[in-house]
């Protein structure tokens, strides 16, 4: 119990009465909830790499096949077992990972980004981890089917995945954080589009600078290329998009008051629930 | 000033109080480090770096790992 922190919070401000005392509390409960919202994304993500991705990743593989030079011994599993089980696993637990990860950003967000409420939060801190996790990096270093790319540049072409990963997400916090502190000079339209001019130019640099590979083999369809791309490119889309969504709902109903408690406790004074 | 207590229900305009930062790091660092391990075991275990020996993890979410855009080979 923080009895300072309980007592000074109803009166700071108009709009926070409708919220009830944050705490270590609430962090846990948005968490889980970012958890599983993020398996609910992981789920309409899973449906999409099915349905759009397995398709081009057999027809890579059958590509991979014609033209291997020598067959690389027994398969662990099959391919039937990869596309289904293994795919799921793998989309799943990605969910749920970047779920709690945003659902922690989401704790650090909230009500430090601007005037929004919690769904309109959760929708920009997804539009946002779409941009800086998957977007960006996916622009200098795109998703490679099957047959593509040397295995002798794999620890490379790992470690620079990796490092523009962090470098994107760092840089979007950054812009944020820019933002907010030119708005009060610049007003929010100008401080806006000045710290989006500020990302769009570290990340040109960034581009400009980090090494860039060009290992599709020859002959390989470009058209199958494309599409690949294109559909690991919609199965990020839907994971954010579903996961923004459906943590706004649910962060929405955890933040404010229940509509029960609410309309029986009109009459007196509101009493802070203990979760 | 008596608006304010006439509708209380547009939860739309009401903007969020802050999250004090003490209350979320412990669980950001506990949490956002094993959210990390499990990205990590999905998207590079086996490949760049193993931590386990063998194929088994690289080949169960090889399709994943390629669709959701990580270099497998």
């Amino acid at each position: 119990m923080t009895p300072a922190i309980c007592s000074a919070s109803p009166a700071t401000d108009s709009g926070e009465e409708a919220y009830p005392r944050m705490n270590s509390a609430t962090v846990r409960n948005l968490l889980v909830r970012g958890m599983l919202a993020g398996l609910v994304a992981g789920l309409a993500a899973l449906v999409v790499a099915y349905f759009l991705g397995e398709p081009r990743v057999d027809q890579a593989i059958a590509f991979e096949e014609a033209h291997a030079h020598e067959h690389g011994g027994e398969e662990l599993f099959s391919r039937t077992l990869q596309s289904t089980a293994g795919l799921s696993t793998g989309v799943l637990v990605y969910g749920v990972a970047f779920g709690g990860i945003a659902a922690l950003a989401y704790c650090f967000a909230l009500g430090r980004i601007g005037r929004f409420g919690p769904r309109a939060s959760a929708l920009l801190l997804a539009v946002a981890g779409l941009v800086a996790v998957y977007v960006v990096p996916f622009l200098k270093y795109p998703a490679n089917p099957p047959a593509v790319g040397d295995p002798d540049t794999l620890n490379q072409r790992t470690a620079l995945f990796f490092l523009m990963i962090v470098l994107s997400v760092l840089l979007t916090v950054g812009t944020v954080i820019l933002g907010k502190r030119l708005a009060p000079r610049l007003g929010n339209w100008n401080a806006t589009l000045a710290a989006g001019a500020f990302f769009v130019l570290v990340v040109g640099l960034a581009y400009a600078f980090l090494p860039s590979f060009n290992e599709v083999p020859e002959h390989f369809p470009a058209a199958l290329l494309w599409q690949y791309r294109l559909a690991a490119l919609a199965v990020q889309v839907t994971l954010w998009t579903a996961f923004g969504l459906v943590f706004g709902l649910l962060a929405e109903r955890q933040l404010a008051p229940k509509p029960a408690e609410r309309s029986a406790g009109a009459g007196n004074r509101p009493t802070p629930v203990a979760h | 000033m008596a608006q304010t207590v006439a509708q209380p229900t547009t939860s739309s305009t009401a903007v969020p109080a802050k999250l004090p930062i003490g209350a979320i790091v412990p669980w950001a660092v506990f949490f956002g480090v094993l959210m990390l391990v499990l990205l990590y075991f999905v998207g590079a275990e086996q490949g760049a770096t193993s931590l386990l020996s063998g194929e088994g993890v690289h080949e169960w979410v090889h399709d994943a790992r390629h669709l959701l855009g990580f270099p497998c080979h």
